[in-house]
């Protein structure tokens, strides 16, 4: 594989890039394509569905057969293994959370849960100070975006006894 | 003189009391997120977007571009201090302005940034206040292919003006383009890309993907080598520069000042471009090049100077045209239309008081900088021993409100965390994310000025070719392809050869 493959990070972004362009391309199809007069709504997404497939498939051949420039170990490799797939799965569900959290919840508990999860994505986490984070956002979203700005926004949702 | 009339009215309309409050806000927060590494002037402002909806459409600007320039000016306080540039266009800064703090010249490369900076955003304000109306009236003779192809022109040369792969690039401007086509369409109301969502009738919201690829994508990439940050802050002392440090910084701080100030109008250019290049240029002319490196008063002077004259004049593509050259001008033209102003050429006509006092606040804007960072350097320092675990939980947290309250929904804050998630990965595989922003907000007009090109046309593509100036353009951006792509295609063929 290593041999056929010159370049992973160019295969694996063209690869993305022409998924992507098919994606699209699939999506386009079920609207109306109209003429070139009076383009429909699936007109333009249709021809950059193509052109995104086009460009997709340069970047996938460049990888597949031109050499990598520098020193092949570092630039070219993706790399999987040393991703930070912890902190990024944990400040993802952080906002994923807050969303969620947001309507039954209210504003309170989900920033105090969104700021604590995501604390939990550093290496130097330490329970007083993800706490002591979590409660002076809350405060401070409370002073701003309730009381200073007056967004409609309960500090505590229906699930928990507000409005 | 109708330019004095003009800048009149401008600055009776930033120098009431709310406006220089909003600026000054501005440029302080500007300069805290400058200082502040890993904490850039986008996802700042994708994150305040929210807030200026309150505002009147002048007040929430002129603070909006407080933040970027006021960024310019923090990043290089860093650089110079501490090595560490806390935005990517004081990189430069850092090479000469360090070594002078540590020959116990601090003081001086801090004072020499501060009046190159001063000097050229001044330059600079002038210049868009005296080329931007004429360039507006320029554009109002317009029809839709001249626009098609000014857009076309513009996201090309965005693209290839920057670094790392052209193909990528470009790849990333048709799916920023797809990506902004979401929604219901204007012409026939037909939901695109929606996935039968009703939350997603009115499409991606853009200050969602804004802050999901800039914001919490850049979070996961600085968490990636988190690394104890030692900061050794050098004395400061001597702000005052002597006869022979003005002698010589008055060359390299005119030639920064009119390098950025071209630059910062190119699509793609703006603060980063115009601080490489100068550097570069200082170096070539000086008589003793191998003082560079070692702490040369003429390798910050340039620099500074450029990198303040391109953020400003890139206000000149984004106010006149409707064009942003780089994603902060996005976001600024979000912003426009957040306020339910229409960027274009028309914004000068008939919103005066708004594009003159925009551009009178950044004079102001510009000396309340100068006056903030000489004497606070202090403070500004002690901020950068704010650990960046203690700090990044709070921007999530802020991300996380800033975007619910854009539209009280909370599709958005998903929205938010997929594209986090795709702003990673795309970084990851060396697509860079910035042009993506640049075609979401183009990519509507675009099809509109398209359709409306070929509805007068009658459907026959050849108009874009046909009229002069929509020709030239498109001769441009073509050209501007072939070159990008000629020297690595050449280069990728002899190392393909060489096996």
């Amino acid at each position: 594989m290593t041999r056929f493959v010159k370049n992973s990070k160019e295969v694996a972004s063209g690869l993305l890039i022409v998924f992507l362009a098919a994606f699209f391309a699939w999506q386009a199809m079920g609207l109306p394509m109209g003429r070139a007069i009076r383009m429909g709504p699936g007109y333009f997404p249709m021809i950059l569905a193509g052109l995104l497939g086009l460009l997709g498939l340069i970047v996938l051949l460049t990888g597949l057969t031109l050499h990598p420039v520098e020193d092949e170990n570092e630039t070219q490799k993706i790399g999987f293994r040393r991703w930070p797939w912890v902190p990024l799965g944990l400040v993802t569900l952080a906002v994923v959370v807050f969303g969620l959290g947001i309507r039954p919840l209210g504003l309170g508990p989900s920033m105090g849960l969104a700021v604590f999860l995501s604390t939990l994505a550093s290496r130097r986490f330490k329970l007083t100070t993800a706490l002591l984070s979590s409660f002076i956002m809350v405060a401070f979203s409370w002073a701003v975006f309730i009381k200073g700005l007056g967004l409609p926004l309960p500090m505590l949702g229906p699930w928990l006894g507000g409005y | 003189m109708e330019i004095f009339d003009n800048l009149a009215l401008g600055f009776s309309v930033a120098v009431t009391f709310q406006n220089i409050f909003y600026c000054f806000i501005g440029v302080l927060l500007g300069t805290l997120i400058g200082v502040l590494p890993g904490l850039g002037p986008v996802p700042t402002i994708a994150m305040l977007l929210p807030i200026t909806f309150g505002l009147p459409p002048v007040s929430a600007l002129i603070m909006l571009s407080g933040i970027y320039y006021g960024a310019q000016y923090g990043g290089s306080t860093t650089a110079i201090l501490i090595n560490l540039p806390g935005e990517s266009s004081s990189v430069v800064t850092a090479i000469d302005g360090y070594q002078m703090a540590r020959q116990g010249r601090a003081g001086a490369a801090l004072a020499t940034a501060a009046i190159g900076s001063f000097f050229a955003g001044s330059v600079a304000t002038f210049l868009l206040a005296v080329f931007a109306p004429p360039l507006a009236d320029l554009a109002l003779k317009f029809g839709p292919p001249e626009y098609f192809a000014l857009m076309v022109l513009g996201l090309v040369a965005s693209v290839a003006l920057a670094s790392g792969s052209v193909v990528k690039a470009l790849a990333m401007v048709v799916l920023g383009i797809l990506l902004g086509l979401s929604g219901q369409d204007v012409y026939t109301g037909t939901p695109r890309f929606t996935f039968d969502m009703l939350e997603l009738a009115d499409g991606i919201e853009f200050v969602a993907l804004a802050m999901g690829v800039f914001g919490i994508g850049e979070i996961v990439r600085n968490l990636e080598d988190e690394h104890t940050r030692t900061v050794m802050v050098q004395k400061v002392k001597g702000l005052l520069l002597s006869k022979e440090d003005i002698k010589r910084i008055i060359g390299p701080i005119l030639r920064g000042t009119f390098l950025g100030s071209f630059l910062g109008i190119l699509p793609g250019g703006g603060a980063i471009l115009s601080s490489f290049a100068a550097y570069s240029i200082e170096k070539k002319i000086s008589r003793h090049p191998e003082k560079f490196g070692k702490g040369a008063i003429e390798g910050v002077a340039g620099p500074e100077a450029a990198n303040n004259a391109g953020a400003q004049t890139s206000f000149i593509p984004m106010l006149t045209l409707g064009i942003p050259s780089n994603p902060v001008m996005a976001l600024m033209i979000g912003a426009l239309i957040i306020q339910g102003i229409v960027p274009g050429p028309n914004v000068v006509n008939e919103q005066p008081s708004l594009f003159w006092g925009i551009i009178a606040s950044m004079w102001i804007g510009n000396l309340m900088l100068v006056v903030l960072n000489l004497p606070l350097i202090g403070i500004w320092v002690r901020l950068l021993t704010v650990p960046y675990h203690i700090l990044f939980p709070l921007i999530v947290g802020f991300c996380c409100i800033g975007v619910y309250s854009v539209n009280n929904n909370a599709i958005d804050v998903f929205t938010m965390a997929l594209f986090g998630v795709v702003g990673y990965v795309l970084v990851k595989l060396d697509c860079e994310p910035a042009p993506l922003l640049l075609g979401f907000i183009i990519g509507p007009m675009l099809e509109e000025y398209l359709r409306r090109a070929m509805l007068i046309s009658r459907g026959d593509p050849t108009v874009f070719f046909t009229r002069p100036i929509s020709a030239t353009m498109l001769g441009l951006a073509i050209l501007a392809l072939v070159v990008v792509l000629l020297p690595s295609v050449r280069k990728k063929r002899e190392e393909a050869f060489q096996e």
